[in-house]
């Protein structure tokens, strides 16, 4: 098997627990990212998800274990590595429209001062912010305006790899469905790489290709990678009518409120902890599923 | 009619100011104008004694003398109140531009390091509370220069609180903002001067405007004593005349320039603040 684009190799994070002893988040934990993949984590609080966002980014070294993007080692940060905050951490001091040439210039110092702009303007309006509201501070923006400015920030410098961290988390209902549907335009015009943590297993079934599912912390695994094998492109009125919605939703509902605390606490001796493939997938049923009457499960390890 | 509260508050002003004056002036014993003297009472100092304080519509018509050609210079002990407040104005600004020279770079470096803050902390934590005048004698041995050692009292009187605001601004910076520049392959140079800057300016704008106030506040003094020019001296200088007049005139301009400079920079802080 080729190596992915992205992979995460016996990535270990133990933090010092307070008490005189560490604390194990995760332990070897491996699994890898295709190109052109949207990939969800989904996981309990606590678990680490933001913990191998900023490994992934570069923000922070993992106590052991490699990163690898495009056959590189990932050390400290990097331009080809996009991050969307959860707090959205837009410069306060300047406008919504300075906040994303300052990316854009960072990216290609050798623009111009109209180019910058001009090519900031238009992700601006692919998020659906254009006119006076573009030249006004973070602060006088509402939520859901500061967050679509952070995305346009990250996805204006075509980073190979974006990583959202609960970018939606503080937003309210509806105006993260007009975000997510945003998100999804953009994602499918560009075929970026997309990591996102989410807490919302609708969220996640829109947008991913795969959702990997955290074990509880601490001693958390990557315990499974569930493919959705719902087509694109995807609405949200539209998934539920899908067949294979329902049984999906299920899984990671059964996954999230039992397995992930049975799974949680096992130490990987030393293994690489790889996640299970799970495939679900009604609409074609194969030979092996003609005669099953429960709504039983495909897994396949590979 | 309706006022704003603008409106209101500055006609409270004008109201307090003429009351004052009006107390100010009442408060005072009549006095003969020079001019109605005989030559005799004026030989007899019955010009400048009997009262102590002058009204104010003597402050007054001193004030409108003065501001009416205040850069004459007729030799060393006569010059004008303009030429004195340039003096006072240029010794500030030069002992407080070195001090921001060294304090703002420096501040950045103990707010960017731990390492440097610790091993420089115990030496800003003594030589902070001393007073600035406490440092005049020893100025003017080793420099052995009055007007330097003036702009030297006023450099050490500077450079504590934009030293400590900055450093505490830097250090505040957060940690959000600095990965952001980070993301981005910001270097050291063009995440200090693109993201900390800003996001220390209103801290560090702060400290200077302590800081020109302190400095404002000691040059007075620094002038009274080493003398020669500057409107410390002159306060001085006309204390010893006896002219209280001028004495009283030149504590309100001292007062109207202090303001002036500290609106200044309140500006400044307006215009580098942000909403988070
Ligand atoms: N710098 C640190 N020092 C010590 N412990 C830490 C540190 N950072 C994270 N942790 C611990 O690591 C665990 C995982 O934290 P992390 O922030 O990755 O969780 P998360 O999955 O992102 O949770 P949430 O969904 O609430 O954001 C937590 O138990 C947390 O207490
Ligand atoms: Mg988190």
């Amino acid at each position: 098997m080729s190596k992915p684009f992205l992979s995460v190799e016996n990535l270990t994070q133990s933090f010092p627990d307070g008490k005189g002893g560490t604390m194990t988040v995760f332990e070897n934990a491996t699994f890898g990212v295709e190109e052109g993949e949207f990939v969800c984590i989904l996981g309990h609080s606590g678990c680490g998800k933001s913990t191998i966002m900023n490994i992934l980014a570069g923000l922070a070294e993992p106590t052991s274990g490699v990163v690898k993007m495009d056959g590189f080692e990932v050390s400290g940060p990097s331009l080809d590595r996009g991050v969307v905050f959860q707090n959205y951490s837009l410069l306060p001091w300047l406008s919504a429209l300075r906040n994303v040439m300052f990316g854009v210039k960072a990216r290609h110092p050798d623009w111009s001062k109209a180019k910058v702009a001009e090519h900031s303007e238009t992700y601006l309006s692919m998020v659906g912010l254009d006119g006076d509201a573009i030249h006004r501070k973070p602060a006088q923006l509402s939520g859901g305006m500061r967050q679509r400015v952070s995305i346009a920030r990250a996805f204006a410098n075509h980073p190979k790899l974006l990583l959202l961290d609960e970018p939606f988390g503080a937003l309210d209902a509806l105006t993260r469905g007009t975000i997510q549907e945003e998100l999804l335009k953009i994602w499918g015009g560009t075929k970026q790489t997309v990591f996102m943590i989410t807490h919302d297993i609708d969220e996640a079934i829109l947008l991913a290709d795969r959702i990997l599912l955290m074990t509880n912390g601490p001693l958390a695994r990557v315990a499974e990678s569930v493919e959705i094998t719902i087509d694109r492109p995807r609405s949200r009125t539209g998934i539920v009518e899908h067949p294979n919605y329902y049984p999906i939703r299920n899984h990671l509902v059964h996954f999230l409120g039992r397995r992930s605390k049975e799974l949680a606490g096992q130490p990987s001796n030393g293994a690489p902890q790889s996640p299970e493939t799970v495939r679900i997938d009604f609409t074609s049923p194969g030979p092996d599923d003609a005669g099953d009457e429960s709504l039983r499960l495909r897994a396949v390890t590979n | 009619m309706t006022l704003s509260l603008n409106q209101k508050a500055a006609l409270l002003s004008l109201l307090l100011l003429a009351v004052g004056l009006l107390v100010w002036e009442a408060a005072i014993p009549g006095q003969k104008p020079l001019s109605e003297m005989t030559e005799y009472e004026r030989l007899t100092g019955g010009g400048a004694q009997k009262a102590g304080v002058p009204p104010p519509s003597q402050v007054i018509a001193k004030a409108w003398e003065q501001l009416s050609n205040p850069f004459y210079d007729a030799g060393p002990n006569d010059k004008g109140i303009g030429i004195q407040i340039g003096y006072s104005i240029y010794r500030v600004l030069t002992g407080y531009a070195l001090a921001a020279i060294v304090a703002l770079p420096l501040g950045f470096l103990i707010g960017m390091s731990p390492v440097a803050y610790r091993a420089l902390n115990p030496f800003i934590q003594v030589l902070r509370p001393i007073s600035p005048l406490a440092w005049m004698p020893l100025a003017l041995f080793i420099i052995q220069d009055s007007e330097a050692s003036a702009i030297f009292v006023i450099f050490i009187c500077s450079i504590w609180p934009m030293l400590i605001n900055t450093a505490f601004g830097v250090a505040g910076v957060r940690s959000d903002w600095v990965n952001v520049a980070r993301t981005h392959e910001l270097g050291p140079l063009k995440t200090a001067f693109t993201v900390i800057l800003p996001a220390a300016a209103p801290t560090i704008i702060t400290g200077m405007r302590i800081s020109i106030g302190i400095a404002w506040l000691v040059i007075v003094a620094a002038e009274m004593l080493v003398g020669g020019t500057g409107i410390g001296y002159y306060v001085w200088n006309e204390w010893n005349n006896l002219d209280l007049t001028s004495v009283i005139f030149s504590i309100l301009m001292i007062g109207v320039v202090g303001m002036l400079l500290d609106s200044a920079f309140g500006a400044l802080q307006r215009a580098v603040a942000y909403a988070e």
